[in-house]
């Protein structure tokens, strides 16, 4: 019991780094913002960054801040305010929490960089690859700010992908152009695009290696340190300064592995979390999966910031394919199978689903999927209750019993 | 009373409503056992209902040889040896008494929990309810106080119903509108007090398939018969009871406690 109260959480020297790349990441908007001199688009986690870097655009991800205000757990207090405008408390707790922070004028860029709010956008541009949701917030700030809103809109539920289907989402993003050109004030140059979606590649390409050092048994990491160590991923994607950053973390991991350094004490169990992080207890998860020897290998929402398919040789189409090929837009057999290839990799004993409330779309235990991939790899499997940001929708104590039983179902096995 | 020198193994179910505790010989013979209510200080609950149970066993706590705890209190009991989880305290519970392959269905008074074990008594899968008290013991307290009638009586009122009344909501809250407007309707109360087991029964029913042998146990069950003759009617599946289903979760943490 009380091997539960010391921090069994292992840092990383490259924790600095992060942290620094991060800090100049909101300075940097947070000066233009100030002062206008660059122009900041705001856009989805999953949207055309590269494009949007390649035209000389600060990206600002309002999802990233989402993850913020989940993960200092402001997000609970803060998300009533939009309900209150009519924002359901079924929807986006991305979202809610959002629009509840700019209401109140409360954002925890104040806590963490001293700075007072979220940059201001010139622009805001969408994808609705991770659900309509980001479209409905996007739109909410076009009304308040006044602001541009562009977007591409997405396929659902996609199996095998058709030339046509690349070709619509290409097109979709070069069509963005003359509107970023008139916001930018600049002509759009090809090259820097093609420089953009370089280090987009190579970030990705980094990214995934650093994901599959955890087929190491034992795992040098696990999916809590992988969810902060993502960040330059999503919000340096298309910079010079994320390949750096994953040339650093990669050459840690690799380091660990060599001496065989654990993520988690005496591993026993090896685990995939399918769904969303719950921001707000990353902590005590990490802990008590820790003290039950189970280290979570790998996971659907890390995996979802790889887009090695980028090529500078032909931007727009390898966009196309890249913002496609999600796993979070994929149709159930696809999924199966990438959680099999999964398994193939890491050697899963487990799986665990995260029911987030408010974030269907990733929430992939809803159509018998948990049952259907047990019984294909002959692994347990469990469903949790949660959510990514909205505290209220969660029940840490019944959270923690299943968690508990279910390493006790993998004991028994073993 | 027993000879002082025969070890005894104690299970410790602090649960969300009640506290058990099932105190075993050497024999895995049931010598003393109680139900208090949980209350707010589980260390204290649990060392009352822990004596009572001893007292029944004519035993001194020099007899235990070793205590496991388990339910959401586990972690209250200090002089516990070890916790385990009550969905493994169940399934060691139910299987001891059904050793063979069995589904589980422990309906709680805050949780319920649907087990699935094989023919060696190892878990399958397990689920719990969602955060939501919808078929759990904690829907039939609230009815109970919404009609006035005590929770004792529920059992032997639902027997009595001519015409069972059905319940549509999910929702505990919504559920007392409803059962409202059908006493304003006229509707005879025991047949809204069926229809509420009726509800238990749908809550659980649409947890998990019930394919194998099931063991039905929990403080709903014990003080509730009837319910289990009404999922038999229901599913036409062979319904299993322990002879105290509300200490299969003790039973099973002290049987943990005898493992060493």
């Amino acid at each position: 019991m009380n091997d539960e109260k010391k921090s069994l959480r292992k840092q990383f020297a490259c924790g600095k780094t992060l942290k620094k790349l991060m800090a100049d990441h909101f300075y940097e908007m947070d000066e233009a913002s100030k002062t206008g001199s660059k122009k900041i688009a705001w856009c989805t986690s999953v949207g055309p960054a590269e494009l949007l870097r390649g035209m000389g655009f600060l990206v600002y991800y309002p999802e990233n801040h989402g993850a913020m205000l989940g993960a200092t757990r402001m997000a609970t207090d803060l998300i009533p305010y939009a309900n209150a405008l009519g924002y359901s408390p079924d929807i986006c707790s991305y979202l809610t929490s959002d629009i509840g922070s700019y209401l109140q004028k409360k954002t925890p860029l104040t806590q963490a960089y001293n700075i007072e709010s979220v940059p201001k956008p010139d622009v805001l541009v969408f994808n609705t690859n991770q659900c309509r949701d980001v479209q409905d917030w996007f739109a909410w700030y076009a009304r308040e700010l006044n602001v541009p809103l562009v977007g591409v809109f997405s396929l659902r539920e996609v199996g095998e992908i058709k030339d046509y289907e690349i070709n619509d989402i290409a097109k979709q993003i070069e069509d963005l152009v003359p509107k970023l050109e008139e916001v930018s004030g600049e002509r759009f140059d090809i090259d820097r695009f093609k420089q953009a979606v370089e280090y987009s590649r190579r970030t990705s390409e980094l990214w995934r290696t650093c994901l599959e050092s955890a087929a190491a048994i034992p795992s040098p990491w696990n999916f809590f340190d992988a969810t902060i160590h993502m960040g330059p991923a999503v919000v340096a994607r298309g910079t010079k300064e994320g390949v750096d950053y994953y040339e650093i973390l990669l050459a840690e991991l690799q380091d660990r592995i060599k001496q065989g350094i654990p993520s988690v004490e005496g591993e026993r169990h090896r685990l995939y979390w399918e769904g969303m992080p719950i921001w707000g207890k990353l902590r005590p998860l990490s802990e008590q999966f820790a003290s039950l020897h189970a280290c979570i290998v790998a996971s659907t929402y890390c995996n979802s910031w790889i887009f090695d398919q980028l090529d500078p040789n032909d931007p727009f189409g390898s966009m196309g394919r890249a913002y496609l090929e999600l796993f979070i837009v994929r149709d159930e057999p696809y999924k199966e199978r990438y959680m099999e290839e999964c398994h193939e990799m890491y050697k899963l004993d487990g799986i665990i689903f995260h029911d987030a409330k408010t974030c269907p779309n990733n929430s992939n235990n809803r159509y018998g999927l948990p049952q259907r991939i047990s019984e294909r790899l002959g692994i347990p499997q469990l469903t949790i209750n949660g959510d990514l940001n909205d505290l209220r929708c969660y029940s840490e104590e019944q959270a923690k019993t299943n968690i508990e039983a279910f390493v006790e179902q993998l004991e028994e096995r073993a | 009373m027993l000879n002082n020198k025969s070890p005894v193994y104690a299970g410790i179910d602090i649960g969300a409503s009640r506290t058990k505790v099932a105190l075993l010989d050497s024999e895995k013979n049931l010598i003393g056992h109680c139900v208090i209510k949980s209350g707010i200080d589980f260390n204290q609950t649990s060392r009352l209902c822990l004596e009572s149970a001893m007292d029944m066993a004519g035993i001194s706590m020099d007899s235990i040889a070793c205590t496991v705890s388990t339910g959401y209190g586990r972690k209250n009991a200090p002089f516990s040896n070890r916790t385990k989880t009550e969905i493994g305290c169940h399934a060691k519970g139910a299987y001891h008494f059904f050793p063979t392959a069995i589904t589980i269905v422990d309906i709680g008074g805050q949780d319920n929990k649907i087990i699935k074990l094989d023919e060696q008594g190892r878990r399958l899968n397990f689920k719990m309810n969602r955060k939501c008290a919808a078929g759990t013991g904690a829907f039939l307290e609230e009815m109970s106080a919404r009609l006035d009638i005590p929770l004792e009586d529920m059992d032997p009122l639902a027997r009595k119903s001519v015409k069972m009344v059905e319940l549509g909501s999910y929702c505990t809250v919504f559920s007392a509108t409803e059962v409202l407007e059908k006493i304003r309707e006229g509707k005879k109360v025991p047949d809204i007090v069926k229809g509420l087991f009726f509800s238990v029964i749908k809550r659980i029913l649409e947890m998990e398939a019930l394919s194998e042998k099931v063991v039905m146990t929990g403080g709903v069950v014990a003080h509730n018969p009837y319910l289990v003759i009404m999922v038999k009617d229901i599913t036409g599946l062979d319904i299993l009871t322990p002879q105290y289903p509300q200490l299969t979760g003790a039973i099973g943490a002290a049987l943990f406690a005898m493992d060493g």
